[in-house]
């Protein structure tokens, strides 16, 4: 019997569960997918935004503010990246400069720091900046991170402290009993006396299961372009357009690599699952010229799109449910989800420990922070080659990733199990040639760290095998 | 520090010709520097024949044309190769640093040559729109995990684009017993040698769909199948003319870029066409002592060019290692109607000078008019087509008058 069964290892299950395995109770995390985060979770913009645009009385403006506050402690404390680089909202007429008003109000009010710049100002800190641009809004805590990073890293600590990781795992019906759920999955049926629903998309069909119909969830699609990092940087701040009631608007986003992201569209979607990219592309190659110039598309390298979760009240739905006692809803979770999370956790972990009162564990195992060669000095590369040849053997010559980091990612707890997870975990495949060099040689190291023949290696978990037949199987 | 004379980056065709060529002009100590395990670059994957024919008068495989190379500079002492030693970075005086097994290490040379290949154009990089299924590659990818692994990445295959690349590997994957539904080409002509349009399309009935491309591509975890559609003469999508074909697996042969990370935060002029440096006659970039050639300064069709660029190239960075850089102001080529690139860009006179470039269209019995101050040429042609690089070589008497610069031109 778990005290708590999480369904969803986004960023919001993650955080909670990572909370929750400080304490002494048995704890499991599910996922249908074969790793973490592969829902809204990772396919953002991976802002922290600084609190100033969502609306006055929403759970997302106090959400968005604590969270963005707690922000740098927590990617310190699981030893990921994170970068206070500031965002420019700018405006670009006279109808947009009022707008800019209402965010200055809940600046003040929010107690959010901000300064007001002319058109002109703002083109001597960012040279891309359109010309059309009149004036702006500095928010100088805002930060950006690697939205997946932190997921992974949350749920190492977690497994490593006693948490039950269970991917590939689909849940399939729930019974509320006397004083337990019953869950079923695909994989078999677990027990728990807490439920805690953040299954993003899926929130409103997991809810379904117990009878509950209190809010539909729409995914709204958003595609992005990125950017290489090589040459010069286009912009190294945060650039929102005035927002309207779709949201943010399609934005220049600088990440923690160094690439750059425009995007996102929003469109609604019937379809919980696809991310495909096409028309939304348009639309962004269309947006972007609102607020910035020279956009050198000849630098992008990839595209991709992201499901946003969206309530029909347009608000988070944070909280136990009103009837089914121990179900808790973490629902509704689109921008500002990722920079909330931390303060959605906190939240949860109260009314976990509300009702369990488990006794805090005496030792809390820590992650190892991952060997990063690119942010070593060369006598320091020198000196671990030497220690570890395999640190020494470049794989991803575009990202410059060595076998001794991709081994690691694999080797760690949570660890990567296919080719998405070894290039989210340390990159080969993000550069300029995305994989095209360096697949080959990921696919042979997951092989051998993981004991399997080459064409068992998948790509990203399911039926997405990379090697289909051996030559000449069929002749 | 170590300090080598001359430092080759990349021990592919260029390289290995460059070495060849360096030592025969007089360099002694030559180190190459190679990331892979193994000499051959890019050969080393192409076991399909068709090298050679210039340099050997014979047709060989790529790994036989690599190692038949390799056999004219392995005995030679002063031609060392490091393997699984990888460049990261280029730094002030030529100082290179080097990453391998052994440590991480500093390099000075007096001249440093680019031949580090090319890479293929991705996915993302050309758009490419629909679902995320597994099943999309770019054919050389396809062409190593077939080649070296074998194993097929696919089973009912697809390709965008008729690059030589896509037409080899559509022949490749079918020998091995997948089923190639089909070549899609943006343009109304094909981008690949025509000896590879027959041999490799026509030879196995696989259907060639000129000014078509691939809209979308569809599929959950592995692609299903993808939307073929028409083009105009603008290369814009024919409304309704798209057809769904059912597919395990798309290949990419979408262009090959040529990969010069190392060099691109240098600040030494780039051809925004090629995507290659910008060079002299000498083969030498905007930045004195480093030296391109091969893949990396412009995508060649035929390894025997590449290996006499690399040889004229290993030659004048002996020459520049000797004599220093060249004293005189240097010429330039000026292109018009009809001329895709030019290399090299900048040229000095007192020699006769090979001129290699591409056209931007198909031209038949057309004539090739370069002039500048003291000659004009009219060179006929018998077929120009994009996809076959040209060489014309002008003459030391051609260029003794010519006052900074010539003009090139297709002439129908």
């Amino acid at each position: 019997m778990y005290d708590v069964i999480i369904i969803g290892a986004g960023i919001t299950g993650t955080l909670i569960a990572h909370s929750l395995s400080r304490y002494d109770l048995k704890v499991a995390l599910l996922e249908k997918e074969s790793d973490v985060a592969f829902g809204a979770s990772g396919a953002n913009s991976a802002i922290v935004h600084s609190g100033h645009d969502p609306k006055e009385g929403s759970l997302k403006a106090v959400y968005n503010l604590r969270g963005n506050r707690m922000y740098r402690d927590v990617c310190e404390d699981l030893k990921v990246a994170y970068r206070q680089i500031g965002a420019f909202v700018v405006a670009t007429s006279e109808e947009e400069e009022e707008k800019l008003d209402t965010l200055i109000d809940n600046c003040i009010r929010r107690q959010i720091p901000y300064e007001v710049l002319s058109g002109d100002e703002l083109r001597s800190r960012e040279k891309n900046l359109s010309d059309d641009v009149t004036k702006g809004l500095s928010l100088p805590t805002t930060g950006i991170i690697t939205p997946w990073e932190v997921c992974m890293a949350a749920t190492e600590e977690f497994v490593m402290n006693g948490g039950d990781l269970c991917l590939e795992t689909e849940v399939q019906a729930i019974e509320k009993k006397e004083d337990h759920f019953l869950v079923s999955t695909n994989r078999g049926t677990m027990e728990g006396k807490i439920v805690i629903n953040c299954a993003g998309v899926y929130a409103d069909k997991i809810a379904g299961m117990l009878g509950i119909h209190r809010y539909t969830i729409t995914p709204r699609k958003g595609e992005y372009y990125i950017l290489d990092h090589t040459g010069e940087k286009y912009v190294d701040t945060v650039i929102y357009p005035i927002p309207t009631v779709k949201g943010k608007g399609v934005l220049a986003v600088p990440t923690i690599h160094g690439n750059v992201l425009l995007g996102p569209t929003s469109d609604p979607m019937e379809d919980k699952d696809s991310v495909s990219t096409g028309d939304g592309l348009d639309a962004v190659s269309r947006e972007i010229h609102k607020t910035m110039k020279n956009i050198p598309m000849n630098k992008i390298i990839h595209t991709f799109a992201g499901l946003r979760p969206v309530s029909d009240s347009g608000d988070f739905i944070i909280g136990e449910d009103e009837d089914v006692k121990d179900f808790i809803h973490v629902a509704g979770i689109q921008s500002p989800g990722l920079t909330s999370a931390p303060a959605i956790a906190e939240d949860i972990r109260d009314i976990v420990l509300g009702k369990l009162k488990p006794e805090k564990k005496k030792e809390f195992k820590r992650r190892e922070a991952p060997v990063i060669m690119a942010y070593m000095s060369d006598e320091e590369k020198d000196e671990l080659v030497k220690r570890d040849p395999d640190y020494g053997k470049l794989i991803c010559r575009c990202e410059k990733i060595s076998k001794g980091e991709i081994r690691d990612c694999i080797r760690r707890p949570a660890g990567a199990r296919d080719v998405k997870g070894v290039k989210r975990r340390c990159r080969p495949g993000m550069g300029r040639c995305q994989g095209g060099f360096c697949e080959v040689e990921v696919v042979k190291i997951l092989a051998e760290e993981l004991g399997k023949d080459l064409n068992e290696i998948s790509a990203a978990g399911g039926d997405s095998r990379i090697l289909v037949a051996e030559a000449k199987e069929d002749l | 520090m170590r300090e080598v004379e001359l430092a080759i980056i990349g021990g592919g065709s260029a390289g290995m010709a460059a070495a060849r060529g360096a030592y025969e002009n007089g360099v002694k100590d030559i180190l190459i520097i190679e990331r892979a395990k193994e000499y051959g670059g890019i050969l080393e994957q192409c076991i399909h024949n068709g090298f050679g024919l210039h340099t050997f008068h014979e047709e060989l495989s790529g790994p036989a044309y690599a190692e038949k190379y390799y056999g004219l500079i392995k005995d030679i002492p002063g031609i060392r190769f490091e393997y699984e030693s990888a460049v990261m970075n280029i730094g002030d005086d030529n100082v290179l640093t080097v990453q391998n097994q052994e440590g991480y290490e500093k390099i000075k040379a007096k001249a440093v040559i680019l031949s580090t290949g090319s890479r293929e154009r991705s996915a993302g990089a050309i758009g490419l729109r629909g679902d995320r299924p597994q099943g999309v590659y770019t054919a050389g990818t396809a062409q190593q995990y077939l080649n070296k692994e074998g194993f097929l990445v696919g089973k009912r295959v697809f390709v965008l684009g008729s690059g030589d690349i896509g037409l080899i590997m559509a022949r490749r994957m079918t020998l091995e017993g997948a089923e190639v539904v089909g070549v899609a080409e943006l343009m109304p002509y094909s981008n690949g040698l025509a000896r590879n349009i027959k041999q490799c399309l026509e030879d196995f009935d696989i259907p060639l769909y000129l000014s078509h491309t691939v809209k979308a591509i569809h599929g959950k975890k592995r692609l299903e199948s993808i939307s073929l559609i028409a083009v105009d003469e603008n290369r814009k999508e024919i409304p309704g003319s798209e057809q769904i074909i059912p597919v395990d697996c798309l290949l990419l042969s979408v262009g090959l870029i040529p990969e010069n990370e190392l060099i691109e935060d240098l600040g030494i002029e780039m051809d925004g066409r090629t995507k290659g440096s910008v060079v002299d006659s000498n083969y030498m970039t905007t930045r004195e002592g480093i030296f391109a050639c091969g893949n990396a300064l412009h995508v060649h069709d035929l390894v025997d060019y590449v290996s006499e660029e690399g040889y004229k190239c290993g030659r004048a960075a002996a020459d520049y290692i000797h004599n220093g850089k060249e004293t005189q102001e240097k010429n330039k080529s000026v292109l018009h109607k009809g001329i895709s690139y030019m290399v090299p860009q900048y040229f000095y006179k007192g020699k006769d000078i090979e001129f290699m470039f591409r056209v931007t269209g198909i031209y038949k019995n057309a004539k090739i008019h370069v002039w500048g101050e003291g000659f004009d040429k009219h060179l006929p042609q018998l077929s120009l087509v994009p996809s076959e690089m040209v060489k014309i070589r002008l003459r030391k008497e051609d260029l003794e008058h010519v006052n900074g610069e010539i003009h090139w031109e297709v002439e129908e």
